[in-house]
């Protein structure tokens, strides 16, 4: 019986096709979850795909949020329940307040794609507990928007609790600086992913799923999707009310 | 000869629309999604930018000038946008001396 | 505003002001059996465009081979259509949006985009992927860079929303395109053999259903009229006419219309783009032989008060026209629903083959309701396939003589040097040039993955598309050879077939069929005219020797200011099938010790190459041959070596010549290597000449025998180069051409090109963002 590991798709997503295949890959089996929908169908854990929710107009993800799959979502993680946000996805977990910081245009002013190093700062959590400590992973990123920013206080605080989930990491396996090529965006501290508090809601910039196959260029983000699926298999998951 | 020129620092703001009949998507996209905000009698959505900026120059008209030429050349794109230029309060008078 | 006045002192006639000339005009008028009104000649300025109803074009495009046995629809149809095995056909077409962009770089480019990609899903195919071709005078110019920056974010900013990899295409920068650039845009996309929808309007009584965005005053006299006059210097008048795209509603669009599609609600469907609205009801009408009666009332409006002309030739974007049985129209709304798309019944079928236009409004049985008026009456064929065509006068240029390129080349370590004295330093200027050097700057502006089709190769050249679900993989590439097609279009036409041929082979793909976009000038310019007319031959020849059909394209033409015209631009489109994707080969060395061979014959010439731009060579009597035989020989050499699993590496011989494919195939793969090139004539044309079919290659040193005996077999010449490996790249050169007897004929190339793959990597990844001033 496999794990239902729930797909949001706002109008504009357009990496949920790919993410679903993804977590096929990882065992699970998807169910879409339709943004007018506030029904989560008990799936046992939620993807936040990437994309353009609503062309990105306004802000990345300023009007996904006020949807009503992501009102069902927010209570759904208040419950407890798994919820993962890639690209897109995490900048509507941020613009929804339920990650910290903000997702900024990129330093460059351009879109960028191209494959990045990330490395996972912790290993116990439930996004990450099939990562092997310290190796980077490689993931393509594809995005206008996706430089971390929180103020210096909030950073401090991510860092001293163990918030700061991935970081970009150059050649020498160290954070990339923010003009250097090995950050593609800017990001402060390097960071390309973030935890919350409770460590049941995290987002990251690059995507997983184009990282699924090594006809692709790389298999590493099944690492990624094979831990939530995982987490999501044995905890049960919080089941949508 | 002593000269003294007086300058003022002018403030402005240039908005920046779509032209009128011009699509804007960005518009339409928050229009669609106020009733998931559960406001109602809202319509008539454009977005566009909003430019601050300072002048320094020898008054207001002088000001307006520069920066009509700067909303024109730059801040808008003509064929799809328009400007409206808003005045914002001048700061102080300034005084520099020039020649011996 | 007001310098325009001053030139409309005269009021001209209606006609004339619409574009159409005395001639078209009495041939309206004999087509009706009588004077047309306003509003009819307005739809037929439109429709009888040149972008349109290619009417200067037509009698030279009946020419090219079309047919084919796994050609499922082909030209006239709103893209062409191949099937490619396992139930599954591919769709694509390329066309061009060249003066919107020149008028407004960014919106140009996206509704370019937004375009081609609506003929996609027209045929009820998913996009599957975008490939980009531009062409941009010169990159230090800050009018060029203003247009590359503005349609490199368009193209990415519209592909990148609307969840569509753009995953190749070309970048060319030549002086004849400084006044007028040139994007053109390729779509492929994947259907099911049995669920291909036509552009047709069949069925009397059935409803014409519009959905999508609202309609607006966008491109009122836009692309059509745009593309049937060259620009003036200051041409205030043109300049409204642009479009805007919404890439957002265009991904809702692409749901729902699949959606639809796939649920069997659709008899017939047909995007809107040029002209509009007349466009779609007169082209589906026409095909099925049916007539239309449109009801002018009930299209969605953007603006208010727009009159009847404004929301018929509207170019508002994002807008679709699907052709359904009245039982069907409320699961279709449904639908549309759903996604969020307005959706309107604005006409009805009927069987009188006439585009009738009523205000007013229709009646639930849909005649017109009591008191409406019928503004317009015309035969739908009228409007369409029984468009004006015109004979242009062809007639071939005088002859001039190639002006050297002007200036001495800077002195930085990677231009090239005068005299060319060293071939290393030449090759490090070639591969710093802005038409040769890493495109990356372009290319990561474009999401290349999303859709998780997109199967990774180290390397250029082309495009790689997994089809899930299957072994097989489509490749893709666009190729147009302008520099040789300035001196000879019928030659630079065959090449461009020829080389984007090539670029499928070398990943073992088999080319499956062409499309092309013909940018030309002036066509009633006989010059001009007769550059179309021998490019459109060389394009037929090609394709049929190497076997490919055209399945469709498009034809730009006036891309010209006063003074100067494009050189004759034919860009070829070509998708390929592999049938296994385990097999694709790309062009990176990939081990030391893996042996570099060189199949098919270098021939003499350097007309037309890089090496002669950049040399400041006079070249015009120095083309190179080509030989469609042998180019089909070697394709198939390496296509069946790639089969057979004997080959690493292949790569295609062309821009810059053989050691550039040496270079780019090191510098992919992260090591060089040490050959041995064999000089007949000059350095200079064995190392940077780009004599066709011929092909790089690298083999594991036992397998060597084998791919020797099987070029043998396909009758293509064969030479070892030598081993791949090393942190340099080492070209020596032997023969009767080489170093001594060169010097005695005055040229001063020296004995051996060495270079380390550092330099090389550095120069090759500098080249296009530094000639752009996007450096530091």
């Amino acid at each position: 019986m496999s794990v239902r590991v729930g797909v949001v798709v706002f109008p504009g997503s357009n990496c949920d096709t790919d993410t679903a295949w993804a977590l096929t890959r990882a065992g699970a089996e998807p169910v879409e979850l339709w943004h007018e929908d506030a029904d989560l169908q008990g799936v046992a854990a939620v993807v936040l795909p990437g994309g353009f929710a609503y062309g990105d107009y306004l802000r990345a993800g300023a009007i996904a949020r006020f949807s009503p799959v992501m009102r069902a979502v927010a209570g759904y993680a208040a419950d407890g329940g798994l919820v993962l946000g890639i690209c897109n996805g995490f900048q509507v977990l941020a613009e929804a307040g339920l990650l910290p910081g903000a997702l900024l245009r990129n330093r460059s002013l351009r879109f960028v794609c191209r494959d990045v190093a990330i490395r996972a700062e912790r290993t116990d959590t439930a996004f990450t507990h099939r990562v092997p400590a310290g190796g980077p992973l490689r993931m393509p990123v594809a995005h206008g928007e996706g430089c971390y920013y929180a103020d210096a206080a909030t950073l401090d605080a991510l860092e001293r609790d163990g918030q700061v989930l991935f970081r970009y990491v150059d050649e020498a396996a160290s954070p990339a600086a923010a003009a250097g090529r090995a950050n593609p965006n800017g990001s402060l501290r390097a960071i390309a992913g973030v935890i919350n508090a409770a460590g049941n809601v995290a987002g990251l910039m690059p995507h997983p799923e184009r990282a699924a196959d090594a006809l692709l260029g790389s298999a590493d983000g099944m690492l990624v999707l094979q831990s939530l699926v995982e987490s999501a298999g044995t905890s049960g998951g919080a089941v949508a009310g | 000869m002593n000269a003294e020129v007086t300058a003022t620092r002018f403030r402005f703001a240039v908005n920046v629309l779509p032209k009128d009949g011009i699509l804007d998507p960005q518009g339409r996209a928050v229009e669609q999604s106020l009733p998931h905000l559960r406001l109602s009698g809202i319509g008539g959505i454009r977005v566009g930018r909003r430019v601050e900026l300072q002048v320094d120059a020898p008054d207001a008209a002088a000001a307006r000038g520069i920066v009509d030429e700067l909303a024109r050349e730059l801040l808008c794109n003509p064929l799809i946008e328009q400007y409206a230029i808003e005045s914002l309060s001048a700061i102080s008078a300034a005084r520099s001396e020039a020649g011996g | 505003m007001t310098a325009d006045l001053a030139q409309a002192v005269v009021p001209a006639p209606l006609h004339r002001a619409l574009g159409l000339t005395d001639e078209e005009l009495r041939a309206i008028e004999a087509k009706l059996g009588r004077v047309p009104n306003d509003l009819e000649l307005a739809m037929f300025s439109v429709m009888w465009s040149e972008h349109c109803s290619y009417k200067s074009s037509r009698p030279l495009l009946r020419t090219l081979p079309t047919g084919g046995p796994d050609v499922v629809a082909g030209p006239g149809e709103n893209a062409g259509v191949m099937r490619i095995g396992d139930g599954w056909a591919v769709a694509f077409k390329i066309e061009s949006h060249n003066h919107p962009s020149a008028v407004e770089p960014y919106q140009g480019a996206a509704t370019g985009v937004g375009g081609i990609l609506r003929d996609i899903f027209a045929m009820g195919a998913r996009p599957i992927a975008v490939l980009d071709a531009l062409r941009f005078g010169d990159p230090a110019d800050a009018r060029t860079r203003h247009l590359v920056n503005g349609v490199v974010r368009g193209v990415g900013g519209y592909g990148n929303c609307v969840g569509v990899p753009t995953v190749g295409g070309e970048l060319v920068f030549d002086a004849s395109y400084q006044g007028n650039p040139l994007v053109n845009v390729m779509a492929i996309g994947l259907v099911r053999e049995d669920a291909i929808m036509r552009a047709a309007a069949p069925g009397p009584g059935n409803l014409v259903i519009l959905y999508g965005s609202a309609t607006g005053r966008d491109g009122i006299g836009g692309a059509s009229v745009l593309a049937s006059a060259t620009f003036g210097a200051q041409d205030p008048s043109k300049r409204p006419a642009v479009q805007v795209g919404d890439p957002f509603a265009e991904k809702l669009l692409i749901e729902a219309t699949l959606e639809i599609v796939a649920a069997g609600l659709a008899e017939g469907l047909q995007d809107l783009g040029a002209a509009g609205i007349t466009c779609g009801v007169s082209e589906t009408a026409d095909r099925a032989g049916t007539g239309i009666r449109v009801d002018l009332d009930a299209i969605p409006r953007r603006e208010p008060g727009m009159a009847p002309f404004e929301v018929l030739i509207s170019e508002s974007q994002e807008r679709m026209v699907v052709i359904a049985r009245a039982e069907q129209l409320p699961a279709i709304a449904a639908i549309c629903a759903r996604w969020g798309i307005p959706c309107a019944v604005i006409g009805r079928v009927t069987d009188d083959g006439d585009i009738a236009v009523i205000e007013g409004g229709l009646a639930a049985d849909g005649a017109p309701n009591p008191g409406a008026h019928e503004l317009a009456r015309i035969p739908a064929r009228a409007l369409a396939s029984d468009a004006i065509v015109f004979e242009q006068l062809a007639a071939p240029p005088a002859r001039r003589r190639g002006a050297p390129a002007p200036g001495v080349p800077e002195t930085a370590a990677d231009t090239l040097p005068e005299g060319g004295t060293d071939p290393g330093a030449v090759l490090l200027g070639l591969l710093g040039s802005p038409n040769l050097a890493s495109r990356a700057w372009i290319s990561e502006q474009y999401d290349r993955h999303v859709g998780t089709n997109t199967v990774g190769t180290a390397g250029g050249g082309a495009a790689v598309l997994r089809v899930k679900g299957t072994r097989r993989a489509l490749v893709a590439t666009t190729d147009g050879n302008e520099a040789v097609s300035a001196l000879d279009p019928y030659l630079g036409a065959a090449l461009s077939v020829a080389e984007a041929a090539r670029n499928v082979s070398v990943t073992g793909a088999r080319p499956l069929g062409v499309t092309n976009c013909l940018n030309f000038g002036d066509p009633t310019r006989p010059e001009s005219f007769w550059q179309l007319r021998e490019a459109v031959r060389g394009l037929g020849d090609a394709c049929r020797a190497l076997g490919l059909p055209v399945t469709g394209g498009n034809v730009s033409l006036y891309n010209e200011a006063p003074g100067s015209a494009i050189a004759p631009t034919p860009v070829i489109g070509i998708v390929g099938l592999l049938d296994d994707v385990s097999l694709l080969v790309g062009p990176a060395f990939v081990a030391d010790g893996d042996i570099a061979l060189l199949a098919g014959a270098a021939g003499p010439g350097l007309g037309g190459s890089a090496y002669a731009s950049v040399a400041g060579l006079a070249t015009e009597d120095d083309l190179p041959g080509l030989d469609l035989a042998a180019e089909a020989a070697v394709q198939a050499f390496v296509r069946d070596a790639i089969a057979a699993r004997l080959v690493t590496a292949a790569q295609d011989v062309s821009g810059g010549g053989l050691a550039v494919a040496l270079a780019e195939m090191a510098i992919w793969g992260g090591r060089g290597g040490h050959f041995r090139v064999s000089v007949p004539s000059a350095p200079a044309v064995a190392l940077f000449g780009e004599s066709p079919s011929r092909i790089a290659l690298t083999v594991r040193p036992p397998d060597l025998p084998a791919v020797r005996e099987m070029a043998g077999r396909h009758g293509v010449s064969f030479a070892e180069l030598g081993v791949v490996g090393g942190p340099r790249l080492v070209v020596e050169m032997f023969g009767e051409g080489a170093t001594g007897a060169a010097e005695g004929r005055g040229s001063s190339i020296a004995d051996a090109l060495e270079v380390t793959l550092a330099d090389l990597r550095h120069a090759w990844d500098h080249g296009l963002p530094r000639a752009l001033g996007e450096e530091g």
